[in-house]
């Protein structure tokens, strides 16, 4: 659900619009009086503890102190360490939620597609079943597939009966298993902006790409899909940014081989009480992910976001 | 060849284009609604979960619900038959409630500040406002953790709440912001036309026009919250919320009432849902 709000600004004005004329104008407090508590508990509860982050990372335990109990020595050693004990565990975090991505968008383009432009009335309805899965809680509906896919589970021994996988193949506990959790938990996040772009696109242009004697996979590729690409962006991010930071799917579908950079910042802080590190992982799990889709808005040549 | 058909086929029926892809038979017919076929797949796609969920909540009850070994109502009679199921789905309303009800009228005022007004600092407040959005979760959690311990803030209902509110009001900004922009200017301007003050005009138009945006809004906080588990987890303590509960079970063995619950969320969210699409249809038509 959360991302039907975002989808549908897509298809509003554009946040940059100004606001109307009529209240132009006129300089007053009233603006920062309806700011002050919702921006006041930003600053506070969302700014000041990413800062605070960046403090702890760079601490180190207090020498014959307790568990847990860590001074600042401003010890940048903390990020070479963690980063080289654990690239293993960010390339898998970039590496699953990137496949997560793409498959998130193969499965949702035909069906934003059918229900932008063959839907009719249903529409709504549809969009509605689409996120469906977010009805249910997160939890439940990944541990429902840990059970459908389980090994005794009527899936997977129908498959190995139509010898469609191999007799010994085990589904669950594998990187198959984490990376189909993530694209079916976050696959109405792809479906909903795809959605919101591609019912913008006025049907006479796909029509006009007919007349013109393209095929439909002509129409699809010169002009469905880049007039879509608003559509592509917004969910790709949408997709990619929660599943580089999940770490439920791994835990509940994985094995220890398959941790994402996500289970190693709980461990750390649960198990091992090792809060640096923890930060180290956390800000720089932030930091690659703000890298790489400032590149990537870069690259696909829209500022639409929000 | 000319399979243009299948893009153009919003064309009501009977009205096909004559002398393409030749004749009838199944064939023909799978290639013009391989689109629906599909959309049937993806739907069975996304509802085997909601199913799997659904069904065995009515399995009978034992330690696990990982096999079926037949059907009972027993769970569906008597939901909080298993112990902390119902009391970790209590704490988990009242947290949604309480955040749902800050973070809407926290975010409904920086929607109004940020659509209806121009000061300074109006770009860099809707990229701040983006931000908490585009923070993977458990960097927001690990970060707050971080901040709670260093203040030495015990671990509880307040700091689930406070975590709760920090995320939801992002997206409540950002929802009611699109309802006010959609909204015609006209009405209101009307409404001045008539001599109502701003305040009169604002809270006899614009507020009753906006409140459907607003309400969106809360249903979508209050959905954020009751689900979250990744950050409730980190910040949680002692107190155990249903996704938590869920979750830490998992190990040994999930109660048949829990699936109980989510499958009672889903039909209740549906049923809330397609009531008012209904409703909504009616109002279009009549």
């Amino acid at each position: 659900m959360s991302i039907a709000a975002v989808a549908h600004t897509g298809s509003g004005p554009e946040p940059g619009q100004e606001p109307p004329a009529a209240t132009l104008g006129r300089r007053s407090a009233l603006p920062y009086l309806l700011l002050l508590p919702g921006m006041a508990w930003l600053l506070v509860f969302f700014a000041v503890p990413i800062v605070t982050l960046l403090g702890t990372s760079t601490q180190t335990p207090v020498p014959g102190g307790d568990i847990g109990a860590f001074e600042q020595t401003f010890h940048f050693g903390n990020y070479a360490d963690a980063v080289g004990e654990y690239t293993e565990q960010f390339v898998r975090s970039f590496v699953y939620a990137g496949l997560a991505t793409l498959f998130a968008l193969l499965i949702s383009y035909p069906l934003a597609y059918l229900i932008a432009f063959r839907a009719g009335r249903w529409r709504n309805i549809l969009l509605v079943l689409v996120v469906a899965p977010f009805f249910t809680s997160f939890i439940l509906r990944t541990i429902a597939w840990r059970q459908i896919l389980s090994e005794q589970g009527y899936v997977v021994s129908s498959l190995k009966f139509l010898h469609v996988i191999p007799q010994d193949m085990n589904v669950t506990a594998s990187a198959v298993a984490v990376v189909a959790g993530i694209t079916y938990n976050f696959l109405p996040f792809m479906t909903l902006p795809l959605y919101a772009s591609l019912e913008r696109i006025d049907p006479r242009l796909i029509e006009a790409g007919g007349d013109l004697y393209g095929s439909s996979f002509a129409v699809l590729r010169k002009v469905t899909f880049p007039l879509s690409m608003p559509g592509v962006v917004a969910g790709t991010l949408l997709t990619f940014i929660p599943a580089a930071g999940d770490y439920v799917n791994a835990a509940l579908l994985g094995t220890p081989r398959t941790q994402m950079i996500g289970n190693v910042v709980e461990s750390r802080f649960f198990r091992i009480v090792d809060y640096p590190t923890a930060a180290v992982l956390s800000f720089v799990l932030m930091a690659a992910i703000l890298v790489l889709v400032t590149l990537y808005i870069r690259r696909a040549g829209t500022e639409e976001l929000v | 060849m000319s399979t243009r058909g299948a893009v153009l086929d919003d064309a009501p029926a009977g009205v096909t284009p004559v002398g393409r892809g030749g004749g009838g038979g199944p064939l023909r017919w799978l290639r013009k609604h391989a689109l629906q076929i599909y959309g049937v797949l993806a739907f069975v796609y996304i509802f085997t979960p909601i199913a799997y969920v659904t069904v065995f909540s009515f399995n009978e009850p034992a330690r696990t619900n990982l096999t079926w070994r037949g059907f009972t109502l027993e769970n569906w009679q008597n939901p909080c038959a298993a112990p902390d199921v119902c009391s970790a789905l209590g704490n988990s309303l009242r947290i949604g409630v309480a955040a749902t009800v800050i973070s809407t009228i926290f975010g409904t005022m920086i929607a109004f500040a940020l659509q209806r007004h121009r000061f300074s600092g109006r770009g860099a407040t809707n990229t701040f406002i983006f931000l908490p959005m585009a923070t993977p979760e458990v960097v927001l959690a690990a970060s707050l953790l971080t901040l709670f311990l260093n203040m030495r803030v015990p671990l509880g209902f307040t700091t689930i709440i406070i975590a709760h509110v920090m995320f939801c009001i992002s997206f409540v900004v950002v929802a009611v912001k699109a309802r006010i922009a959609s909204l015609d200017p006209a009405l209101e301007q009307a409404a001045a036309d008539l001599y109502a003050n701003e305040l009169e005009t604002f809270r006899r138009v614009t507020l009753p026009l906006v409140a459907p945006g607003i309400l969106g809004a809360a249903l979508l906080a209050f959905s954020l919250s009751f689900d979250d588990f990744i950050i409730t987890n980190f910040v949680s303590g002692n107190v155990t919320t249903f996704p938590k509960f869920v979750y830490v079970s998992a190990q040994r063995g999930i109660p048949a009432n829990a699936y109980v619950i989510g499958a009672a969320m889903f039909f209740l969210s549906m049923a809330v849902v397609l009531g008012a699409e209904l409703v909504r249809r009616r109002r279009v038509r009549g």
